[in-house]
């Protein structure tokens, strides 16, 4: 039971104090002070606060794709193994629910997105569809490779079981993983090189140019979703990386969260150090996390482990 | 019909009558046979003289002989037609478009007649394809910007057409110059564009003084100037920053912004203005720098030209920075030349045209700095432009903080000269500005004619994102920097 509170807590609270560290790495970087880490606290509540405001052209899936597509990446969140803690709900082949609740998530926002028939968030739809679409297939492989080596087809399975035998057997394809699985996150998750969420640039954007229309509290949940999904996908990196055991709780659950947060100083040197692609460039970068993941397979393949 | 070329310094006034004046047809092959011998369009407006006539005024630079020659043509009376420049040489379109709108000529075989600061009754051009879709932008931007309105034809990802269309901050300024008082009129060019006071506001200068015939007391010259570079260098150091900002560098777009600053405080401590304003009055400046000003200039200079140094350094020598700026948005050097365009735009086209050689004004007459040139017409060339010209501002600044002459800082112009006409041109940060004035025979100002750089270069944008990637159109704004309110006046 506290196992299950644990797991939820961190969950639902700890996503966008990642979002607050990726900010202030990047103000270091700038010769700023940077803001408050808790800033995206104090913005996911004020924009809860607030009223929204609806375009006459838009209807119910307008203003419902946000709710949903929260509701969604929770669920996600619930299948999903926390530092040391269970997921609440495990069953062979959750991987397979897991990535499609991601896709599903991003249909509802593309639905929206399409729905104020503006031409700049039709563009930004298009660009997250067809990204998305090399990223999901990177998850897919990038997580059977995981199965494959910690025979087990459960999300649970997979991060608490026997990634830190198969460090000192196949540590370098583990290395070519996590690698894919980090250029993923960075596009998944519209960091810089993929996309920049900080720019004002219409025409550049990918996912913030989706939500430009949004407003109030369905903005405040796309916020909050925004950190929640960085913080999943976070969260599969740095316990496959640490290779966590579900013994010792607090020095591994420590461990997890210092784990989550190095990410969060990772992300914002990368973005500190160096520019966005050109939009037509951000492919090769897919394709590399997707060769990465290929490579991996191979190897894990011909070597038999399985 | 064969006429003597009229030629004028720069900074220089002349009786109205010496104009040369030629009918329409002889215009218009004045200006294509001057043209084709290495002349290029530095302006062509048109005013009503006393004698109720309407006239067209053509001024044509000779970038390599330094030379610029003055003709006009006295328009018919009714119903007026004249037959476009444009189809041959591509360089008038801006011109005539202006022309055809604020004195209602007719312009006959201009390819786009479109209307230049007006939108009534305008239509815009569109691609209708199934394929293609529609994208249009502003005049109320995300950010903080000047109003314009952007029309793009897209398919895909790729810009097939871009529209641009402004006007939204026009405030007719040229109608009140002639109007208000010379006082006032100071006021208003030091607001042309609120980025290039010193710039429009030495060209403003330059016409009275010459107009009455002023000489400008050494040690003003040499304010002017400095000042003039001092703006530059903000904006170039700014504009650095700005494109790191739009491809998401930050931390150099963070210490560009610093640097920008330490520039405009400079401006500050000279005239209390961060951008310059009140520093320039008709026959001198307003303030001075002191012995003790100039030491401190001389060490924040010294700071920031190190400081520069590095993060440009570091700019450029990123490679992620570098894939962004590479062949995006080229310009051709023969598109370059045939658009007529100016200042920075056109020095990274391998352009050599820089008024502060070319046509040498105030103490560039004395002092040079070295004109910069960049091969590839791309953003990069656009950035790079602005790295090289911003060091030698540097280092022209440090060698000039030595030679400011002593003496006095203002002589009061005297009554303007009645029927004559002036020429002025300022290399400001963006290009050549070109002020051009005529007073009537009770010496007031009768016409008086601004071109800002931007009115060159607009044009130059949207071909240079013809073919890209709508997500580069941000970035390739921004190697451009135009203004809205100078091209709108």
């Amino acid at each position: 039971m506290s196992s299950l509170i644990l797991h939820l807590g961190i969950l639902l609270a700890f996503p966008p104090l990642l979002l607050g560290v990726i900010t202030k790495t990047k103000a270091f970087f700038a010769g700023r002070r940077g803001a408050p880490l808790c800033q995206p606290y104090y913005d996911i509540f004020k924009l809860m606060r607030k009223g929204s405001v609806y375009s006459v052209t838009s209807n119910w899936i307008f203003r419902l794709g946000p709710l949903i597509s929260t509701a969604v990446i929770l669920a996600a969140g619930i299948v999903l193994p926390i530092a040391v803690f269970k997921a609440p709900v495990q069953f062979g082949g959750d991987i397979i629910l897991f990535i499609y609740l991601l896709g599903l998530a991003r249909f509802f926002m593309v639905l929206a997105a399409l729905d104020t028939g503006s031409s700049f968030e039709g563009m930004g739809a298009c660009r997250e569809a067809t990204f998305s679409c090399l990223s999901e297939i990177t998850i897919f492989l990038n997580l059977t490779i995981l199965a494959l080596l910690s025979r087990g087809l459960s999300l649970s399975g997979i991060f608490l079981g026997g990634l830190a035998s198969s460090w000192m057997q196949v540590g370098p394809v583990l290395i070519l993983v996590a690698a894919s699985f980090f250029l993923v996150l960075l596009s998944e998750n519209s960091r810089i090189p993929v996309d920049d969420p900080e720019t004002h640039l219409e025409l550049t954007m990918i996912h913030e140019v989706m939500v430009l229309d949004h407003s109030g509290m369905e903005l405040g949940c796309i916020l909050y979703t925004q950190a929640l999904k960085l913080f999943l996908f976070g969260s599969m990196l740095v316990s496959m990386v640490l290779g966590l055991m579900p013994r010792n709780v607090w020095g591994q659950g420590l461990y997890f969260i210092l784990g989550i947060l190095g990410l969060g100083v990772v992300i914002g040197v990368v973005e500190s150090a160096m520019a966005r692609l050109r939009l037509n460039r951000v492919l090769y970068l897919l394709y590399s996390a997707l060769i990465f993941s290929i490579f991996a397979l191979i190897v894990i393949l011909v070597r038999g482990h399985v | 019909m064969s006429f003597e070329k009229f030629y004028v310094h720069n900074g220089q006034s002349w009786p109205l009558e010496q104009v040369p004046v030629m009918d329409e047809a002889s215009f218009r092959r004045e200006i294509l046979k001057s043209c084709e011998t290495g002349g290029r369009l530095v302006n062509l407006f048109g005013y009503h003289a006393q004698d109720k006539n309407l006239y067209l005024c053509a001024v044509i630079g000779m970038d390599q002989e330094g030379k610029l020659s003055v003709f006009a043509a006295r328009m018919p009376g009714g119903q007026v037609h004249f037959e476009s420049l444009t189809p041959v040489l591509p360089q008038a379109h801006l011109f005539e478009r202006e022309i055809a709108e604020q004195f209602g000529i007719i312009i006959q075989g201009h390819p786009w007649l479109k209307p230049v600061r007006s939108h009534q009754d305008y239509s815009f051009y569109e691609i209708r394809s199934e394929e293609t879709h529609e994208v249009a932008v502003g005049p109320v931007h995300a950010g903080i910007i000047e109003p314009g309105h952007f029309r793009f034809q897209c398919h895909g990802e790729e810009i097939l057409n871009l529209e641009i269309q402004l006007g939204w901050q026009h405030r007719g300024v040229e109608k009140m110059m002639a109007e208000i008082s010379l006082e006032r009129a100071m006021l208003v060019a030091e607001s042309i564009a609120g980025d290039t006071v010193i710039g429009h506001g030495t060209a403003f200068c330059n016409i009275i003084e010459a107009l009455s015939d002023t000489e400008v007391p050494l040690q003003a010259e040499m304010i002017r100037i400095i000042a003039l570079e001092l703006e530059r260098l903000a904006n170039h150091v700014g504009d650095m920053g700005a494109l790191s900002t739009d491809i998401g560098f930050l931390p150099v777009s963070a210490y560009f912004g610093r640097l920008r600053g330490e520039f405009l405080n400079l401006s500050m401590e000279l005239c209390g203005s961060r951008f310059g304003r009140s520093l320039c009055r008709p026959g001198g400046v307003l303030f001075s720098l002191g012995p003790e000003m100039i030491e401190d200039f001389r060490r924040r200079l010294l700071k920031a030209q190190k400081d520069f140094m590095e993060i440009a350094e570091l700019f450029f020598s990123t490679s992620s920075v570098l894939s962004r700026l590479e062949s995006t948005g080229r310009i051709s050097r023969q598109t370059a030349e045939e658009l007529g365009l100016v200042g920075p735009a056109a020095r990274s086209c391998d352009l050599e045209r820089d008024v502060r050689t070319d046509y040498a004004f105030g103490m560039f007459r004395f002092q040079h700095i070295p004109v910069s040139t960049v091969v590839s017409g791309d953003v990069y060339a656009r950035a790079l432009i602005r790295r090289l010209e911003a060091q030698r501002s540097i280092e022209f600044l440090l060698e000039a903080l030595d030679q400011i002459p002593s003496g006095e800082l203002l002589k009061k112009p005297s009554a303007l000269k009645p029927s004559h006409m002036a020429l002025s041109l300022v290399e400001g940060w963006r290009g050549e500005i070109a002020h051009v004035a005529i007073t009537d025979a009770q010496s007031r100002l009768m016409r008086y004619k601004v071109k800002d750089p931007s009115f060159n270069n607009w044009i130059a944008l949207s071909l240079a994102v013809r073919g890209a990637q709508i997500s580069d159109f941000p970035l390739c704004n921004k190697s451009f920097n135009l203004s809205y309110a100078g091209h709108d006046l």
